[in-house]
């Protein structure tokens, strides 16, 4: 099963439909509720990156008979240096995005300690990938 | 910090609402949610990270996205805290998902010591 997501550039009330939307689906199919819960905290954190930081982007999740794997792109402007961006509490959010709550830096090593399995690919000037995969 | 509590203790929110006097902006039908816990930070990737099912959270954050954590993390309900009150469509997500936002006119340190005290 292939599930899309639009994610557009600063639409802040838009973060956590393809969270909330995967989980359901994740429900209906009876996967282990600790499962879901590890995949909702990394689709969420994903697709508030690309809300927060990017142009905009697709979320595809694929659910298969035992792992889910997805893959979040956007075009720009990409990850300079992406060891920096995974260290807790590293951020160029914006002071509006973190008076709201976000920019706590925690968004990416919150994704990696949810999956089995993570990559990042990024060209600085066109665009991040980030795919990550877990077991159900 | 999360206070964990056992489950044979677990309260409902409706009484928290009670003993620490809290106001109900919305999701009263989400009264009857049993409590495991509390957490409070106002970083939503804390909360994300962190909380765990059942806890109420104690914040200041107002916007909905506090909203769509509650409901991703099955959350019990909501405390702002310092007479900060909730946007209109965060009391319409509260509605919909059934996760009361609830609030107070004390500050962090004190609404806490108090929910600490009627939790543990
Ligand atoms: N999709 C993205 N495009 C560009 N930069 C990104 C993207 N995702 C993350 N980053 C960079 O990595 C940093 C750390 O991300 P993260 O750990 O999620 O923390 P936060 O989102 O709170 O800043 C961000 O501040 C940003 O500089
Ligand atoms: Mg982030």
């Amino acid at each position: 099963m292939k599930l899309v997501f639009e994610i557009a550039r600063g639409d802040f009330t838009a973060a956590g439909k393809a969270s909330s939307g995967i989980k359901k689906v994740l429900k209906q199919l009876l996967v282990d509720p600790k499962t879901i819960k590890r995949i909702v905290v990394a689709v969420y954190e994903a697709e508030v990156n690309v809300v927060a930081h990017s142009v905009g982007g697709t979320l595809t999740a694929n659910i298969s008979g035992n792992e889910i794997t997805v893959v979040v792109q956007d075009y720009g402007p990409g990850i300079s240096d992406i060891e920096q961006a995974m260290k807790v509490g590293f951020s160029t959010a914006s002071r509006k995005v973190r008076e709201m709550g976000f920019g706590a830096g925690m968004g990416l090593p919150n994704i990696k300690k949810n999956t089995d399995e993570l990559t990042i690919q990024s060209q600085p000037g066109k665009g991040t990938m980030l795919v990550f995969s877990i077991s159900i | 910090m999360p206070i964990a509590i056992g489950k044979e203790d677990e309260m409902k929110v409706s009484e928290i609402v009670g003993k620490l006097n809290l106001k109900v902006f919305s999701g009263e039908v989400g009264l009857d949610r049993k409590i495991s816990g509390a957490y409070v930070s106002d970083l939503l990737s804390d909360v994300m990270g962190n909380a765990e099912e059942g806890m109420v959270w104690v914040t200041l954050q107002t916007h909905q996205n506090v909203l769509a954590i509650a409901s991703l993390k099955e959350l019990a309900a909501i405390i702002l805290v310092k007479n900060f009150e909730p946007e209109a469509d965060t009391v319409l997500h509260s509605y919909e998902e059934g996760i009361p936002v609830l609030g107070t006119d004390l500050p962090t340190f004190e609404i806490v010591g108090k929910l600490y005290n009627a939790l543990k």
